[in-house]
């Protein structure tokens, strides 16, 4: 359906490219990818298209009109990016793609299913192919920790729609914010050195991340003092990734990437969570992304700002 | 050698080129007492605080990091306090989210007429680090002499 669309729109214009999803090399594998007139037939549009195309657009940028598919948690990175005026929204038309929770490859592999040849989708169960024969678990169970955390499935930039959205949210998205919060300093720190003491340093998360878009990042400035290497030591370690949410507090539309592409399993959304959870808490309910030209509460004040020292249990009231 | 004294906490304190830096001068000529281990950064204005500046504190030994601008409102640059008070407020959030005690981060405002402030401010946050004991958590071994 999506195909037929795109061709529809080259009709119009031949020199149109398209920015959309490529199947990869395992079952589970969607590659960001642009693709022309000649390539249109490979995009593929399922539920194990995780991944953000906005941040992919930067490098993806030609003189060409470029149609981009982008699903509704896609579109607060979208306008981010057009905020930050790293994408001209003008050059872009944007296909809003319904959204029904997208699959974790991970989570599949982790209940236990090996030999895993193909993964066919029927209404609310998977239909795995294995080397063993055939498998059965429902869809649900194999959500990716973002879409258990959504935003909702309200497009915000889009020109047009295709196919239909579901809501996947379940609970309170900073259940977990709120339990570290309630841990002692020691308890909090001991759980974050656990994580982050996995980090090798691969920048995926970096790389990955919608606004984390600086031309040259501080970690890649050989005069800045950071190693850059994986277990260089546990300040560097902590360094990175403090830095790394800080520097997008305001900016961080909760996308959730960063975890998702994170192949160590570091629940790195925890930090930008509290960091998005003190700014609504301190600062008026914000949410990056929303719209395009908004301004975020870091590059903003008032004059009754509360004070940093204000006593709170861990940033909560 | 350094085994056998007794600790005392190191404190970093970031002051503004404005206002209080010239309150600790004040404090200074004034002769107050504040404790020797609180060490002095001048920096233009509270809100060039990067918070790289903080972390690199902590690791190359601090055991607590201050920073003390100009009262808002009155800042040398009209808003540059504002919007460091928003990013310290984050900051700090986040470094106590990540288990840094929230007492071991401060922001105070004294203006170039506070000496005694300035002094004071010192001395009480001397004493919550002490109390706090020795940063082990952000610090870097290969700094410790």
């Amino acid at each position: 359906m999506i195909v037929n669309r795109l061709q529809e729109l080259l009709q119009d214009d031949e020199n149109l490219q398209f920015v959309g999803w490529e199947k990869g090399e395992t079952p589970f594998d969607r590659t960001p990818k642009t693709f022309t007139a000649e390539t249109l037939g490979n995009l593929c549009y399922d539920s194990f298209c995780g991944s953000n195309l906005s941040k992919y657009l930067l490098s993806q940028k030609t003189d060409k009109k470029t149609v981009v598919l982008l699903k509704p948690c896609d579109s607060y990175s979208f306008n981010q990016l057009c905020t930050e005026r790293r994408l001209n929204r003008d050059a872009y038309h944007v296909i809003g793609v319904g959204c029904k929770g997208k699959i974790d490859g991970e989570k599949i592999r982790k209940t236990g299913i090996k030999g895993i040849l193909s993964v066919r989708e029927e209404g609310e169960t998977l239909k795995i192919e294995t080397l063993y024969g055939t498998t059965e678990i429902p869809r649900k169970d194999v959500l990716l920790d973002k879409c258990l955390a959504c935003k909702g499935k309200e497009h915000k930039c889009a020109d047009e729609v295709l196919g239909e959205s579901e809501d996947t949210c379940v609970g309170d998205k900073y259940e977990t914010v709120a339990k570290l919060e309630a841990m002692t300093p020691d308890e909090r720190f001991a759980f974050w050195r656990e994580e982050l003491s996995k980090c090798i340093r691969c920048n995926a998360c970096r790389n990955a991340c919608p606004a984390c878009s600086c031309i040259k990042c501080v970690f890649d400035n050989p005069n800045s003092g950071v190693q850059n290497k994986a277990a260089a030591d546990d300040f560097e370690e902590n360094l990175f990734h403090i830095i790394r949410a800080y520097h997008v507090a305001g900016r961080c539309t909760d996308c959730g990437e960063c975890s998702r592409v994170c192949p160590q399993g570091i629940p790195l959304h925890l930090l930008n969570r509290k960091i998005i959870r003190d700014v609504n808490e301190f600062y008026g309910d914000y949410q990056a992304g929303d719209a395009i030209g908004q301004r975020h509460p870091l590059t903003d004040f008032t004059f009754e700002d509360s004070e940093p020292n204000a006593e709170r249990k861990g940033g909560g009231k | 050698m350094s085994m056998n004294r007794e600790w005392t906490p190191n404190i970093v304190a970031f002051c503004c080129n404005w206002c209080s830096y010239a309150g600790a001068d004040l404090a200074g000529s004034g002769r107050m007492n504040y404790p020797a281990n609180v060490k002095i950064i001048r920096i233009p204005c509270s809100c060039r605080l990067n918070p790289m500046f903080i972390l690199r504190a902590f690791q190359r030994g601090a055991d607590g990091v201050i920073l003390c601008g100009c009262h808002p409102g009155d800042c040398h640059y009209s808003t540059g306090n504002y919007y460091a008070r928003r990013r310290m407020t984050v900051l700090f959030s986040l470094l106590d989210y990540m288990g840094i005690e929230r007492g071991r981060t401060r922001v105070e405002w004294v203006s170039a007429a506070e000496g005694a402030k300035f002094a004071a401010t010192m001395n009480d946050f001397v004493k919550t680090v002490t109390e706090l004991g020795e940063n082990k958590k952000l610090g870097d071994l290969r700094c410790k002499k």
